[in-house]
């Protein structure tokens, strides 16, 4: 009762939003990269907000399912198939014993998403399901799942209402450039003006060190007041941080609890979905808001979510009309 | 949100994080899910769908107003049982070597004083201590090693420190603690915290092994002082 990994792809772990509450004893948070795709994941499938899903990147997954079960697949293209047929995505599926689901390369976007309505049986350590590859915990054992690496479901759960209802709009990854809108600080004083002016009126480009653990960019040199490092302090998911090299290093989900690089900006939490599942070689541009202005988008998210929530919990269109046309039939009668 | 806490690292600062920290665990505000303290700053992640930015800044101003007596509790004194030297201690002899003085006088040195947790971070439990007598710092290894093993007491520089799991390292070391200051098996899986003080205790091969089979079947409790 459960998946086989038949191909692990290049990097599938087990996360869900990550360890919190002991990043003051030096744990990574880790968790999912792109939130809003995981999110929405668990969403298709009345999951509850915080349930494991497989994150993959790059090169995804095949799996094999030994029970039925129903899933969705979020984020990023990487052109899944079941038994060879195209598999819809930002949609709940129906899967049988015996299927199989293979995942390709990333056509647009690098990260992507499964949920499954019958839970991961994955044991929950220090109150996550979370993969923190570092330290060896959370996760399948800890590591990123390897061929033939067998998960188990929790529990048995197939039906769904308004099933035909479960699809929303695709979130599109296809951009080669976009902007990500930033709150400056907390070391942006560390930076001269020119520094901080090149930061947000400059193109940079996504380098191939680009992992779970963060994103190097390439582009102009932004200058410091001061080269002496600072006293090291916390970090946030999407702290950009500055060595003396001169260019940002955007911290994501497995990174370090606190840092000595000085901190120009961090990125708002609704825009990080948008940077992690870019490639190498496309184009990021900064723009500098408020707290208040990153905290009213975040909260707009979060409407939008409640409404996708509410869009498939109500009867299919067509299903609707089919009835409405076979009741005038009958009263033809 | 990050409050400063001004830029320099200093007992007495870091005295003051730990009591803000403490208070925030007391008052238990709402929508915060994760706070990091570090040598003079404390990040504080909070969901705003909880409390929001103002609300937050009013919170703390408030809770930092708060006369904190700083510097008058109790310190909590955790005792680290070491074994020095040997092959327990592979680097103990170049240590002395630099210094300029015997194992044994080394040993006296670096056991003789408590040291303050700054903050934890780098890996699980890594502890950023303070105060090492400056007659051993010592400089990090040319080549950094590619495996210490977890328990393993160290200089790096002028720090002191315990590796809480097998870890590539480039530090000296001088000796191996029994005692796990990192174990996700257990209910608390990390001993200590920023704030708190250890004191490194030596010990022989047959109290390592006793501890060392304690703390294998669980049974080892860590010696904690108290003191003013």
């Amino acid at each position: 009762m459960g998946i086989r990994i038949l191909k692990a792809g290049m990097m599938t772990t087990v996360q869900d939003l990550g360890r919190t509450g002991y990043q003051s004893q030096g744990f990574s948070v880790a968790g999912v990269m792109d939130v809003r795709s995981f999110k929405i994941a668990n969403l298709l499938l009345d999951n509850p907000e915080n349930e494991a899903v497989l994150e993959f990147a790059l090169i995804g997954p095949t799996l094999e399912f030994t029970a039925g079960t129903l899933i969705a697949i979020t984020g990023g293209d990487f052109q899944p198939t079941i038994n060879g047929e195209p598999a819809p995505m930002y949609t709940a599926i129906d899967i049988h014993k015996g299927d199989v689901l293979k995942f390709g390369s990333a056509r647009t976007g690098s990260r992507g998403y499964i949920a499954f309505s019958s839970y991961l049986k994955i044991s929950v350590v220090m109150g996550s399901r979370c993969t923190n590859m570092k330290s060896s915990i959370g996760g399948f054992k800890g590591r990123k799942l390897q061929d033939g690496d067998y998960i188990g479901f929790r529990i048995k759960r197939r039906y769904l209402p308004f099933f035909l209802s479960r699809t929303l709009e695709l979130d599109e990854f296809n951009q080669n450039e976009v902007t990500l809108r930033v709150v400056l600080g907390p070391q942006d004083e560390k930076f001269s003006r020119q520094g901080i002016e090149t930061f947000l009126s400059s193109e940079y480009t996504v380098t191939s060190d680009f992992d779970r653990m963060g994103c190097r960019l390439e582009g102009p040199f932004i200058a410091r007041k001061e080269t002496t490092d600072m006293i090291s302090d916390g970090i946030a998911f999407g702290s950009i941080q500055v060595p003396s090299h001169g260019k940002p290093i955007i911290l994501l989900a497995d990174r370090q609890t606190t840092g000595g690089y000085p901190k120009i900006a961090t990125v708002a939490s609704v825009d990080i979905p948008w940077l992690v599942q870019r490639k190498t070689d496309h184009k990021v541009r900064f723009k500098a808001i408020s707290v208040e202005e990153a905290q009213r988008l975040y909260l707009e998210e979060s409407e939008e979510l409640n409404r996708m929530r509410k869009k498939i919990h109500q009867p299919c269109k067509e299903v609707l009309e089919c009835r409405q046309v076979s009741r005038r039939i009958r009263r033809l009668f | 949100m990050l409050i400063e806490f001004g830029n320099e690292i200093s007992p007495e600062v870091n005295r003051k994080i730990a009591a803000v920290v403490e208070l925030m665990r007391e008052q238990h505000i709402e929508g915060v899910v994760d706070v990091i303290p570090a040598f003079c700053s404390l990040l504080v992640n909070y969901d705003p769908r909880v409390i929001r930015y103002e609300k937050m800044r009013k919170r703390m101003e408030s809770l930092l107003r708060v006369d904190i007596k700083v510097g008058e509790g109790k310190r909590k004194i955790f005792e680290i049982p070491v074994l020095y030297g040997g092959e327990y201690g592979p680097d103990l002899e170049s240590i002395a070597e630099h210094a300029g003085l015997s194992e044994g006088e080394v040993i006296k040195i670096h056991s003789s004083q408590d040291y303050l947790i700054y903050m934890l971070g780098f890996l699980p439990g890594f502890c950023y201590l303070g105060g090492l007598d400056e007659r051993i710092h010592t400089p990090r290894l040319a080549n950094p090693r590619l495996k210490i093993r977890a328990g393993s007491v160290g200089i790096g520089g002028s720090q002191t420190g315990i590796y809480p799991l097998d870890s590539p390292g480039g530090w000296q070391l001088m000796g191996m603690t029994p005692v796990k200051t990192y174990d996700p098996e257990r209910e608390v899986p990390i001993l200590v915290e920023a704030g708190n003080y250890i004191r490194f205790v030596p010990v022989d091969e047959a109290e390592y092994k006793r501890i060392q089979a304690q703390v294998e079947d669980g049974s080892y409790q860590c010696v904690i002082h108290e003191e003013v």
